[in-house]
């Protein structure tokens, strides 16, 4: 009895073993409805619809990059019929092994494939697509689609515009919700720092498939489809004539010109040489093993980049503090016999007349005299000991915009480097430095870095006499804001009184005539005043650096400017030259100084740059 | 000689329905498994190039075999051959370890060119006739101990080295060899023991230690209270001490709370810190330590000694004992969970047990494989998308659609209505074969009956169970239904042995 007992229980549990299992598929099946919806999501299909991404203007309605139609060729491998490989090469432009490999390889993955479409070959061009269009029928399975891809109608801003490629996995994943794979998007440069508006509104169409993975129809008669929003065009400060001039101006020179307009700190033209090429950046990819390559390296965008001795350039800053310390006056003279003297030691200078005042001091660019100007605020007894002094210094170069970060809308900006009481203090010890250690920052030497923007924003700073905004790129347009700080005044500590009294010093600079003692009068142009500041910084590297900023005209500035130039030697021989012909180009619209424009143009200093191969 | 002449003739003797309920499985799992691919793979359903068309040759070389067993065997044999073929599958399993392929992180296949087949599926045929041929023998009787070490070699030996092969999933369905075991007189409460151990492996996992450990001594009371005389009395008490149990922590918490200062004004303080340093402060004092699940079980050992005392005394010792020995036990379990979860089971499983007790959402990764599947099922509804109309199953949505998870292409194409179709048809070959089973004469072929009947129902409830999302993602094929010609076959000899030996007695009646 017990045992049919338990031949009845083990039935009894059999039968509750199915209940559960059937009450469960009668919850999934019939009481849920999450599961339908579900369903529907995995297989409705949405036709993702890319939107034109914006147009990037200079700031006279040039476009600086478009947007121009290529192709990217298709396939089903499930609806592939026998077609004639060599045909197929011949129209698209490749290597028959090409397509055999492809073909290999959807064989291998057909089962993940399935019917699935997918991407045969990139970018075609429209003249090879036509050819292609026509004779579409014998390559069944083989479609063509319109893609929009970068174009630049002017060879102007390579490094500036930055490239647009397809984003990969990290950069999903970096951007969580935002980009899916097949996207692309804008990743150095301009396209990068203004993704956001460029990019646009991806839009859809949504279809219906049916088992077999064909689509059926439009889901609800495209009632549900969204329409892809263009992206904002952006204008940028950029003019495209200058910054063109002036690539071609550094061609085969190793450097940077930054051109600002100084009123509002709008960027003119920002070069640094050598630069990316903008027929490259269409197709990144295929040019990234070049660029990567390069021993100048490209990609280095040594505008905002490059940490460099200033030279004496910085000369203006030291005379400027000293001004305003009250420890210079401009019509107080030192002597200069060839150097500044300490200890048994000498700091040289070449040869102009002696004593001298402060503004003949700029024009010569007297090395001894900005010894004894920042002596003088070193060794003020108002300080308790040259450290204190020594920050109070940096405080006062910081607020010219060195030493940090400017803040400019330029990605990958850095902020040079500039010393302070503590980083001596490190090196030598406190109380191991006097002003004789630390001697040749008083001309633009040793601890101070800058970079070129840098420079070209003290251009600006003196030429506003005494202050500056921020430099930027990106101009405010329909739909493109810019940051408020982007109008705001930056004054530096210096009372704007005193810059007028070196601004004179750098008229006197360029104007004077050859033979005068002027450093920068092949920098002259008749009729444009303007005011100019070589400089000539030591390179451990090699040759010197040739340094100028200059600005025009003297009253009421509409371009500041600085030339950089790796191992040029003076700063006249390079740098005053191109940042002049920059200036004629951008006040006078044409350049009358042929011969000059020609020297420059076919200068070739490759070789004196020295570079790991 | 003519045997159909001493008895019933062939057409009498076999049983016809429990074969046209085999067919008509095979049937169903055909043109299911080319739903599942014939979007994926090209060629018709005949085409040896696709899966279904390869099934078709499983399908005939199975009949072919179910054939031989039937009518060419002699049904005489398998009783006296069970410990040979017994032996050589055990060998079979443990050679594979050291010869097989591995396939997706398993080493359980035996690969001969283009076939494969797994040691692991034919070890219950030749389980099931040792055991059955042990169980038989008329001096055996579950009550000695020495039986019961003899069953538990002839039950573990092949379980533990599947479970070295990390096949968690054909290991499982040895657990069902104990409806077998019931059957022929084991306790009930082993089932129910085995019951209560996933009861309290999956309470303290997902609510706590506590709950499970009240949870075990609520069962027990109960159990112990049904099982005495007088017990609408004792039913009273037990529901008195549950409640109390239940609601113990509460009041501890309200106790320690009045012994250190400020915690009562922890709940309604706005200022994280003063929160956070009381909080800590809290921490440190002794009495916060001391958890009420220590307290618990502190009292009841020292009321063990009383219990034990009081129930040699009693009626019903034995059970009263095992009742005590059982609290330990699940105790230990309770301690143990966190053990066995974190480093006995492989991390896959783990997810797998996370996922289905939804202590971790992972739609991508485990859970990508139950989600699909019940999306796939879920959207059949009531009469389904219609054959060939599924969209989940055939987009490839689902994994394994042909094989673990052929259930899926059912639930999608022929919604609930065909579901129930399949689940009736397997309750009727299990309902058929126990009813045969009972009706036999030779205790060799009831066991034998009863085993199969468990492998069948142990693989149908696991394998569906995962596909609707009530059991963990468990690698086994739906028997006669899944993609594969080594599941197939090795079902096909497990039954068929069943409806020759059941026809060998029907033969002269």
């Amino acid at each position: 009895m017990i045992e049919s007992n338990r031949h009845r229980n083990l039935l009894f549990g059999l039968g509750v073993a199915a209940l559960i299992l059937l009450a469960k598929l009668f919850s999934v099946q019939i009481l849920n409805n999450k599961y339908k919806i579900d369903a529907s999501n995995n297989s409705m299909v949405y036709d993702i619809i890319y939107p034109t991404r914006g147009i990037i203007y200079d700031r006279n309605g040039d476009i600086l990059v478009g947007n121009k139609v290529a192709y990217d060729i298709l396939v089903t491998p499930r609806k592939i019929g026998p077609f004639d490989t060599l045909l197929l090469a011949d129209v698209l432009d490749i290597d028959p092994q090409v397509i055999i490999d492809k073909m290999a390889e959807y064989r291998k993955f057909r089962r993940k494939i399935g019917y699935q479409t997918v991407t045969f070959l990139k970018q075609v061009p429209p003249e090879t697509y036509m050819k292609f269009a026509e004779i579409e029928y014998k390559f069944p399975g083989f479609k063509g689609q319109d893609r929009s891809i970068r174009d630049y109608p002017i060879n102007a801003g390579g490094n500036l515009l930055g490239y647009v490629s397809e984003v990969d996995q990290a950069f999903i994943k970096q951007h969580p919700g935002e980009y899916r794979s097949g996207d692309y998007a804008g990743k150095t440069g301009i396209e990068a720092a203004r993704e956001e508006e460029l990019r646009g509104t991806k839009g859809y169409h949504i279809y219906l498939r049916n088992s077999h993975n064909q689509i059926e129809a439009p889901y609800k008669d495209g009632e549900m489809d969204k329409e892809a929003i263009p992206g904002h065009d952006i204008t940028t400060t950029i003019d495209a004539h200058l910054q063109q001039y002036g690539q071609e101006l550094m061609n085969n020179k190793v450097g940077s010109i930054v051109a600002i307009e100084p009123e509002t700190g709008e960027i003119l033209a920002m070069v640094s040489s050598p630069g990316i090429d903008v027929s490259m950046l269409a197709d990144i990819g295929k040019h990234y093993k070049e660029i990567a390559r390069n021993p100048y390296k490209p990609m280095f965008n040594r505008a905002v980049q490059a940490s460099y001795p200033p030279g004496s350039v910085f000369k203006l800053v030291n005379g400027l503090i000293g001004l305003e310390e009250g420890t210079l006056r401009p019509e107080m003279k030192y002597p200069c016999y060839r150097g500044y003297p300490y200890g048994n030691k000498k700091l040289g200078c070449h040869n102009h007349p002696s004593p001298i005042d402060l503004e003949t001091a700029v024009m010569m660019s007297c090395n001894a005299y900005f010894c004894y100007a920042l002596r003088n605020v070193l060794e003020n007894r108002k300080y308790d000991d040259i450290g204190q002094a020594l920050d109070k210094w940096n405080e006062y170069v910081q607020s010219f915009g060195f030493g940090h970060k400017l803040g400019s809308d330029f990605p990958a900006e850095l902020g040079g480097t500039l010393p302070t009481s503590r980083y001596y203090n490190r090196i030598y010890g406190k109380g191991g430095w006097k002003f004789t250690t630390i001697l040749s920052i008083s001309i633009g030497q040793g601890e101070v870095g800058v970079t070129p923007l840098q420079i070209a924003n003290l251009a600006a700073t003196v030429a506003n006499r005494g202050y500056y905004i921020i430099p930027h790129i990106i101009k405010a347009s329909d739909g493109v804001e810019i940051d408020n700080k982007y109008y705001e005044k930056h004054y530096t500590m210096v009372d704007p009184e005193e810059f007028n009294k070196v601004t004179h010093g750098m008229w006197r600079a360029v104007n004077s005539g050859f033979g005068s003692g002027g450093t920068a009068s092949i920098a002259a142009v008749k009729g444009l005043d303007i005011c100019g500041k070589t400089g000539t910084a030591q390179n451990p590297h090699g040759a010197d650096n040739s340094v100028f900023i200059c600005f025009a005209p003297e009253k009421n500035p509409k371009i500041a400017i600085a030339a950089y130039v790796e191992n040029a030697g003076f700063g006249a021989t390079w740098a005053a030259p191109i940042a002049s012909l920059m200036v004629e180009k951008y006040l006078t619209g044409e350049v009358n100084r042929k011969d000059l424009e020609k020297r420059v143009l076919d200068g070739n200093l490759m070789n004196r740059v020295k570079v790991k191969k | 000689m003519d045997r159909t002449f001493h008895g019933r003739s062939l057409s009498q003797s076999i049983d016809w329905k429990l074969i046209i309920c085999y067919l008509i499985l095979l049937l169903i799992g055909w043109v299911n498994i080319y739903a599942a691919i014939h979007s994926s793979e090209t060629g018709g359903i005949f085409s040896f190039d696709t899966r279904s068309g390869k099934q078709l040759m499983w399908i005939a070389t199975a009949i072919v075999i179910a054939a031989f067993i039937l009518f060419v065997m002699s049904p005489r044999i398998w009783e006296g051959a069970s410990i040979p073929i017994y032996l050589f599958v055990v060998f079979l399993l443990i050679a594979v370890i050291f010869l097989g392929v591995e396939v997706k992180g398993s080493r359980s296949w035996f690969e001969f060119g283009p076939v494969r087949f797994q040691p692991a599926e034919i070890s219950k045929i030749s389980t099931s006739l040792l055991l059955s041929m042990i169980l038989s023998n008329n001096n055996f009787k579950l009550k000695k101990l020495k039986d019961y070490i003899v069953v538990g070699l002839v039950l573990g030996i092949p379980m533990l080295i599947i479970l070295a092969e990390s096949e968690t999933g054909s290991a499982l369905v040895y657990v069902g060899f104990i409806f077998v075991l019931y059957r022929q007189g084991l306790s009930g409460w082993w089932i129910a023991a085995i019951g209560i151990a996933i009861l309290i492996f999956i309470l303290t996992l997902t609510a706590s230690p506590y709950t499970s450990t009240a949870v075990l001594i609520a069962i027990l009371l109960i159990c112990n209270s049904l099982n005495g005389r007088n017990w609408t009395k004792w039913v009273l008490i037990s529901i008195g001490i549950i409640l109390l149990i239940a609601l113990f922590p509460s009041f501890w918490h309200r106790i320690v709370g009045t012994f250190i200062p400020g915690v009562s004004a922890l709940e309604h303080n706005p200022d994280v810190t003063v929160v956070q340093t009381i909080k800590e402060g809290a921490h440190l004092f002794f009495l916060s330590k001391i958890k009420p699940l220590y307290i618990l079980i502190a009292t009841a050992l020292g009321l063990a000694p009383y219990l034990v005392i009081k129930a040699f005394h009693g009626r019903n010792t034995t059970f009263k004992m095992l009742s005590i020995i059982g609290f330990f036990a699940g105790v230990m379990m309770v301690f143990s969970t966190d053990f066995i979860f974190n480093d006995v089971l492989q991390p896959h499983q783990r997810k797998r047990i996370e996922v289905l007790l939804g202590l971790k959402e992972d739609p991508a990764g485990v859970g990508y494989n139950v989600n699909q599947s019940l999306i796939a099922i879920g959207s059949g509804g009531f009469l389904g998308k219609g054959y060939l109309n599924g969209t989940q199953t055939t987009y490839g949505f689902v994994p394994e659609q042909a094989t673990d998870f052929i259930f899926c292409t059912v639930g999608e194409e022929w919604g609930f209505v065909g579901c129930s179709v399949v689940i009736f048809l397997y309750l009727f070959l299990i309902w058929r074969i126990l009813y045969d089973a009972e009706r036999s004469r030779e205790a060799f072929t009831r066991i034998y009956g009863y085993c199969v009947a468990s492998c069948v129902f142990m693989h149908l409830f696991i394998n569906i169970g995962m596909t609707i999302g009530i059991m963990p993602v468990i690698g086994i094929p739906l028997p006669l239904l899944s993609y594969g010609g080594s599941s197939l076959w090795a079902f096909t000899v497990l039954i068929f042995i069943f409806i020759a030996l059941d026809r060998e007695e029907k033969k002269y009646f």
